[in-house]
């Protein structure tokens, strides 16, 4: 018997040794830094798993673009000099930066900007991929020099060149990409622990600037009290994004720490089922939209934090203006379209993902609908899987509530077939002009769509979500704001 | 005793295939596509048929739950939609942090009930049993997530003398590895300690009032010495059963406990694969955890016979 029990205890201990994991330990020290995020990428591969997560750790920190999105909301030069763009606005030259080289020593050519850009159209499998359709051939020009052709004027492209479909690999380092990242940036991936952290270290062999912080472990903590708590007691340096608004008074009034607020692209949207009745009918969107208290709506469900919009701009994108008083706070008019629509009692399904700013906000907007006659049933959906089955794809909504995180997404006003059911020939041509025309003229024709679609109530832009970061005071250069695709530890001092 | 164990090793054999169907089916049923989830807001039409044919989400339910089950027989648990990676290796990782959490938490319970539920049972007349009884009502009414977080608020954030939260394994640093397990060891093993009180304290009192105790102090020995020495043994085999069935709730109670102290374990693996739909993940962390609270109760039933010799002849 007792040779049948030490088995057994002899079988747990097995078990339990598995758990030495395949990490290094990591020493700490005045030049490292540990960062808390609340999502975890699933791997290191972001050109085969969607998701912000793994762009988030790597992009401008593991890889490089030929330009990128400064915290402004600026295209800067990256890997690339400078840039020229032909009279036809086709052609690209692109001036490379000398010395530079991937994590695994191969020199940084104009042939690697070849083989990046075409590798999106064949090795990519994730939708962004088709970002790259409308380039039509590379070219190496000279090593130093590439030439991108692109099939038609588009705007648009450069700019996505800032996000992760910029980002320059090379032909000897996309073996195992899930695993072993090789770019040009300034880290490289030391080791991770599943379910809990990456460690990126220096890349000591980096062509610019090298980064203030040796060493900088990632830390994945999912619930917000306790990443929260990891910060209060000494566990991690700097909270990338606070998303509990509630707490960020503890940390304001502590003098240990700083807090920054700035903006981000999350738009949260109260959206409509435009291709259905009677959300086909703008007076009854725009009473919805009339009926909705915006900055109170703002101060009740995320204390306050945010900026209330009135369009599907957030302050960083060169065509933002302030149209948030366009609709203003006005419940008499919004009775009285309703009533002119032909609808006084009015009853809809508000379909919100079961995120907290989501069902803190889906309250405020059916308290408000209620006092214009409009009665709101709330029906909390698991997000992601849940409402992006309903909601998303199968369109089964009259309303709903969640927040669009990608940059520039006021395009999707120009797809009627997007979850909105938004179809407005004269938005398409608009987006169409802006895309192709000089950056002046793409200012003017994005600022005409973001009017319209505000004229249309195509949907009720809420507030945009603030970015928060919280971090010890020792810690410098963090950005406030949350523009780009990464979280840039570059600028960190 | 061979036919014994012969019938228990043939239960758990049929109840992993029953568990191992209940889960699949119900992972079939539940709205959401792995698919969908995987590729996010953008997907095309096109792309979600090519990554459902990828994933084999095409194939009929049997056909999927057959060619997912022959490979967990081989030690195969596929491959995670998420991730993409082996899902063994990964399950093995996890499991170990939760047997330590576990474990220790286990330790945490027995440490504070033997004691405690003894002293409340000698003195079940007097202040300081009915104030170990109240003590421990409180500790059964408390749930150990709020237990943690309480421990956290006091020892974390305002003390600073344990980490808030976090893992480092044992071979990284046996002193960094002990005081992370503190914290989460303690706020599992509060509660469950509470509740083993009060079976102890029955246990013990039942020993009590046995003649053979009786016997003990009329030859001479003091109440405490008499109840080491004679009634230990058979206060434990009601206790050992309880602990038995206190492992299933402490591996739940593992699941929240690792949620809340940030701990790679097979619990917050669970949450994760969950909410991303990654079905296989789901699949084989519930067929481990089915699997090791059944050998749970096979290990209970063998500690029976060690510990009441008894029984060895009554099997």
């Amino acid at each position: 018997m007792k040779v049948r029990i030490s088995a057994a205890l002899a079988l747990l201990l097995v078990i339990s040794a598995c758990s030495a994991g395949s990490t290094a330990s990591v020493s700490s020290g005045p030049d490292t830094l540990s960062v808390g995020f609340t999502a975890e990428p699933a791997n290191f591969d972001f050109t085969r798993t969607d998701g912000s997560a793994i762009p988030q750790a790597l992009l401008y920190n593991v890889y490089e673009g030929l330009v990128k999105l400064d915290p402004g909301g600026k295209i800067v030069p990256l890997l690339a000099k400078s840039w020229t763009v032909s009279e036809d606005r086709r052609t690209y030259d692109f001036q490379l930066q000398p010395g530079v080289r991937f994590s695994n020593g191969a020199p940084f050519t104009a042939a690697d900007v070849k083989f990046s850009i075409d590798r999106v159209k064949t090795g990519w499998t994730i939708s962004i991929k088709s970002k790259m359709d409308v380039v039509d051939h590379v070219e190496v020009v000279d090593p130093l020099h590439a030439r991108v052709v692109l099939t038609k004027p588009s705007n648009g492209w450069l700019f996505d060149m800032t996000g992760r479909v910029g980002a320059m690999f090379s032909p000897t380092g996309v073996a195992d990409l899930a695993n072993t990242p090789v770019g040009t940036g300034p880290y490289e991936v030391q080791s991770r622990r599943r379910g809990d952290s990456i460690v990126l270290r220096a890349n000591p062999a980096y062509w610019g600037r090298q980064p203030a912080y040796r060493t900088v472990i990632l830390k994945y903590i999912k619930d917000p009290t306790a990443l929260n708590n990891a910060l209060l007691s000494n566990g991690i340096d700097v909270i990338a994004q606070i998303s509990a608004p509630d707490s960020i008074p503890q940390f304001e009034n502590d003098n240990r720490f700083t807090v920054l607020q700035g903006t981000t692209n999350g738009e949260v949207v109260l959206s409509f089922n435009g291709a259905k009745a009677p959300f086909t009918d703008a007076r009854v969107r725009r009473a919805l939209t009339l009926a909705v208290d915006r900055k109170a709506l703002l101060d009740t469900a995320w204390a306050g934090r945010g900026t209330v919009l009135g369009s599907m701009v957030p302050p960083t994108d060169p065509w933002y203006e302030d149209l948030s008083g366009y609709y203003p706070h006005d419940p008499a008019r919004a009775r009285a379209l309703l009533a002119e629509a032909g609808q006084p009692n009015l009853s809809i399904r508000l379909r919100v993902a079961n995120l907290p700013y989501a069902t803190a906000a889906a309250q405020v907007v059916a308290s408000d609908l209620a006092d214009v006659g409009v009665h709101v049933t709330i029906e909390p959906l698991d997000f992601p899987a849940v409402w992006l089955k309903q909601v998303f794809t199968d369109h089964d909504f009259d309303a709903s509530i969640v927040q669009h995180v990608e940059a520039r997404d006021i395009t999707t006003f120009g797809n009627p077939k997007y979850y909105w059911g938004y179809d407005n020939p004269q938005v398409r041509q608009l987006l169409a002009a802006a895309d192709a025309g000089t950056p002046a003229e793409q200012v003017a024709d994005m600022r005409q769509v973001a009017r319209t679609i505000t004229a249309d109530a195509a949907a009720d832009w809420l507030f945009l979500y603030p970015n928060v970061v919280v971090a010890k005071k020792k810690v410098t250069g963090l950005a406030a704001n949350q523009v780009s695709e990464s979280f840039d530890l570059t600028g960190l001092g | 005793m061979a036919l014994a164990i012969l019938r228990r090793v043939a239960i758990l054999v049929i109840s992993v295939l029953v568990a191992s169907i209940v889960v699949f089916a119900f992972l079939a049923v539940l709205p959401g596509d792995p698919a969908q989830v995987a590729l996010g807001i953008n997907a095309t039409p096109e792309l979600l048929a090519r990554t459902r044919a990828d994933f084999g989400l095409d194939r009929p339910l049997v056909e999927q739950y057959l060619s997912w089950m022959g490979g967990v027989l081989h030690g195969d648990f596929g491959r995670s939609y998420v991730t993409g990676e082996a899902i063994g290796p990964q399950l093995a990782d996890r499991l170990g942090v939760t047997l330590w959490l576990v474990g220790a938490g286990m330790l945490v319970a027995v440490v504070l009930a033997v004691p405690f539920g003894a002293l409340a049972a000698m003195w079940h007349r007097r202040f300081g049993g009915t104030a170990i009884s109240g003590l421990s009502q409180l500790g059964v009414a408390v749930p150990a997530f709020l237990a943690g977080i309480l421990l956290v608020q006091v020892f974390a954030v305002q003390l600073r003398w344990l980490p808030s939260g976090g893992w480092t394994p044992p071979d990284q640093g046996a002193g960094e590895f002990l005081r992370g397990l503190i914290l989460p060891a303690l706020s599992l093993g509060i509660v469950q300690g509470a509740v083993l009180t009060r079976y102890v304290r029955s246990a013990v009192l039942d020993t009590l009032g046995q003649d053979y105790l009786r016997t003990a102090r009329s030859k001479g020995l003091r109440p405490y010495p008499a109840l080491m020495r004679h009634g230990m043994r058979n206060s434990a085999v009601p206790v050992v059963t309880v602990l038995g069935l206190q492992l299933a709730t402490l591996l739940i109670g593992a699941v929240v406990v690792e949620r809340v102290f940030v701990l790679p374990g097979l619990g917050s693996m669970l949450l994760d694969s969950v909410s991303a739909r990654d079905l296989l993940s789901v699949q084989g962390i519930v067929l481990v955890l089915v699997v090791a609270v059944l050998v749970v109760n096979f290990v209970v039933d063998l500690l029976y016979v060690v510990i009441d010799p008894r029984l060895r002849t009554a099997r």
